[in-house]
């Protein structure tokens, strides 16, 4: 996959494996193999290598794109010790925490209540469904620009806002407030952002709920597809109502839906970088700022900074994908 | 081998019915209005949330037209006089770069649906010790954040004089597609009997031979599946087209996001914009969805 809008497709098992492979023979195996190599150099190259020149980077000198300085850093790691006590890095951390978290409570828990109510729908439930997937197809650009006219703060909902009586409605993405601060960062050497949830974030979290909402639905349907009507019925002739069946059969038989929702949307979360950029950049006092938009800042002034953001995020992702990978990779070799 | 070969040919016919990716099971329609106070609430809200999920597209769209008197003052405001006007501004500063992202787009989906097919079918029906494992080192690649490559990627097309040319993001997008695409080809490929490929080799096929003669044939499925999903991918990527792209190669995204500027924003020429950045994508996803959610899917609830 090649943006951070798309999501790939899970990569668990793909249901039963024919019982009996192919019996192939030494040489076959062999020629499978090469047959294989190439793609599989190319993405280590790519990835693999590539990474292990971006930490080389980030534990350098080299400061500007022009005249590499491969110098080792001293003392070692001090790049990293540099940026995580920027303002700029805490707000970046903060803002990637609190988006993460609103984001991924709309989008499955909103997914989960579509999925439940479309497929339980008698009439127009293609409908529904083609539009609640809709925004999937859309690039994170044009997300953006049409929630950044929505919010904007002269003509977008605080016109509703006012018409309701509300005086001095948020300014949205331009906005500074954080709600909610658990600290005051005045008192501290090294905590230099309040923690809580910028205002200035809520229009951004909504506009990517609004373009993933209908990708977990997609899971969840798939999900309820698969639940054998037996069951169900079953329940209801042993006298299960509405909410029993809900809690004891549809909710665990949807877990590997939410496992895969949960791990992918996550992992949109953490790279979250055109819709930023779209709907307001790093904002005031990088009230939305996210690491992405760190990297892009810096490609250009400060290769090790840029760097050292990128491995920070890299292992973010990576603690969230591996494990996801491993299992996959189990049950595979199970099934 | 032989007596392995008679045992897998009676499974057969029964399991072509097996779910596989472009050919979803037959659902049964039903336009019976509900029976069921319950079923009336059932309908209204997912009519209501419907309209809800709309109105995002209803503001690109009115917003497009409001044309010459500029955008409204309220965002859910109809025009007063629509015209065609934004989108004439809009395709003006647009079309150089639509062109880029369809050059961009077709040959970088294309090539890489078919190493993602060859792949696919070799992980699938000739799997070779260790092919699980390095297919899963493989997939790593689809979800590592681009930011940790970019400065590599960047030097690398550099040093083949690729930088910031178009062939330049074909390339990236061909390499990052690979695991993707091999993703989606191996869960279809599952779901083709091997017993064709023992037919195949029993008739002195070999492994390329075979998938000319047979796998292509019945790929045609997997490819507008895994076609779907790159043209979709590559068409919106932005990150790639930001960073590594010169003016002359943006593609379509970049140039919109560049129409927001710096201090004032003409949102009915943005919103035209958006539409036609928009429109391929939707037109594919409104006239395959079905392909499009299969692919998305895939494999996702077992």
């Amino acid at each position: 996959m090649t943006t951070s809008t798309a999501l790939p497709p899970a990569p668990a098992s793909p249901g039963p494996r024919p019982k009996k492979q192919v019996p192939h023979n030494v040489k076959t195996s062999r020629r499978a193999a090469w047959i294989f190599a190439p793609s599989l150099l190319v993405s280590f190259l790519f990835v693999y290598v590539f990474i292990g020149i971006t930490v080389y980077i980030s534990l350098s000198n080299w400061k500007i794109g022009t005249s590499p300085d491969l110098s080792l850093r001293q003392p070692f790691g001090g790049t990293y010790a540099e940026i995580v006590k920027e303002q700029r890095f805490q707000a970046d951390i903060r803002n990637v925490v609190i988006f993460t978290v609103i984001f991924l409570v709309l989008a499955i828990l909103g997914g989960l209540i579509a999925a439940l109510f479309i497929h339980h729908v008698s009439i127009g439930k293609g409908l529904f469904r083609t539009v609640f997937l809709l925004p999937y197809a859309l690039s994170f650009i044009v997300t953006g620009v049409a929630w950044r006219w929505i919010f904007s703060p002269s003509t977008g909902v605080n016109e509703i806002l006012r018409s309701m009586g509300i005086e001095n409605p948020p300014g949205w993405t331009t906005d500074p407030t954080v709600l909610g601060a658990l600290n005051d960062p005045s008192g501290t050497d090294f905590l230099k952002v309040q923690f809580g949830i910028p205002v200035a974030l809520l229009p951004i979290i909504f506009a990517a709920a609004w373009q993933l909402v209908g990708f977990a639905m997609a899971m969840y349907l798939a999900g309820l597809a698969s639940i054998p009507e037996e069951h169900l019925e079953a329940a209801s002739v042993d006298g299960a109502n509405i909410w029993q069946r809900l809690r004891h059969i549809v909710l665990p038989q949807l877990w590997p839906s939410t496992i895969t929702c949960f791990v992918l949307l996550l992992h949109v979360a953490l790279k979250i970088f055109d819709l930023v950029v779209a709907m307001s950049g790093s904002g005031p006092g990088f009230v939305t700022d996210v690491p992405g938009i760190y990297i892009y800042n810096y490609l250009t002034s400060r290769y090790d900074k840029a760097s050292a953001m990128a491995i920070i995020l890299l292992l973010l992702t990576l603690a969230v994908i591996v494990p996801y990978l491993i299992r996959g990779y189990r049950k595979e070799r199970k099934a | 081998m032989a007596v392995e070969t008679l045992e897998a040919t009676p499974a057969l016919p029964a399991r072509t019915s097996r779910r596989r990716p472009g050919k979803p099971a037959p659902k049964p329609r039903s336009w019976s209005l509900p029976r069921s106070p319950g079923g009336w609430i059932v309908l209204a809200a997912c009519a209501i949330a419907t309209l809800g999920m709309l109105v995002p597209v209803y503001v690109i769209i009115t917003t497009a037209l409001s044309g010459s008197t500029g955008a409204p003052n309220f965002f859910l405001a109809f025009p007063d006089a629509p015209s065609l006007d934004a989108f004439k501004g809009a395709w003006t500063k647009l079309h150089g770069s639509l062109a880029n992202s369809l050059q961009i787009t077709v040959p970088a989906a294309l090539i890489s649906c078919l190493l993602g097919s060859i792949n696919g079918y070799i992980l699938s029906k000739f799997p070779f010790r260790g092919s699980n494992a390095l297919f899963t080192v493989l997939l790593v690649g689809m979800f590592i954040p681009f930011q940790a490559v970019i400065i590599p990627v960047f030097q690398f097309l550099n040093m083949l004089h690729l930088q910031g040319s178009i062939i330049g993001l074909i390339v990236v997008h061909i390499i990052y597609g690979i695991p993707i695409t091999t993703l989606i080809f191996r869960n279809y490929y599952e779901g083709i009997p091997s017993a064709i490929i023992e037919a195949a080799s029993i008739d002195g096929a070999g492994i390329w031979k075979t998938y000319a003669r047979v796998m292509l044939p019945l790929s045609v499925p997997g490819f507008v599946v895994a076609g779907i999903f790159q043209c979709t991918n590559i068409w919106n990527d932005f990150l790639f087209g930001f960073i590594l792209a010169s003016p002359a190669a943006w593609p379509a995204t970049v140039t919109l996001n560049n129409l927001i500027g710096t201090t004032t924003v003409d949102y009915s020429e943005l919103m035209a914009g958006a539409v036609l950045v928009a429109a391929p994508t939707v037109l594919l996803y409104l006239v395959l969805g079905r392909f499009f959610v299969s692919g998305l899917t895939a494999g996702a609830v077992k």
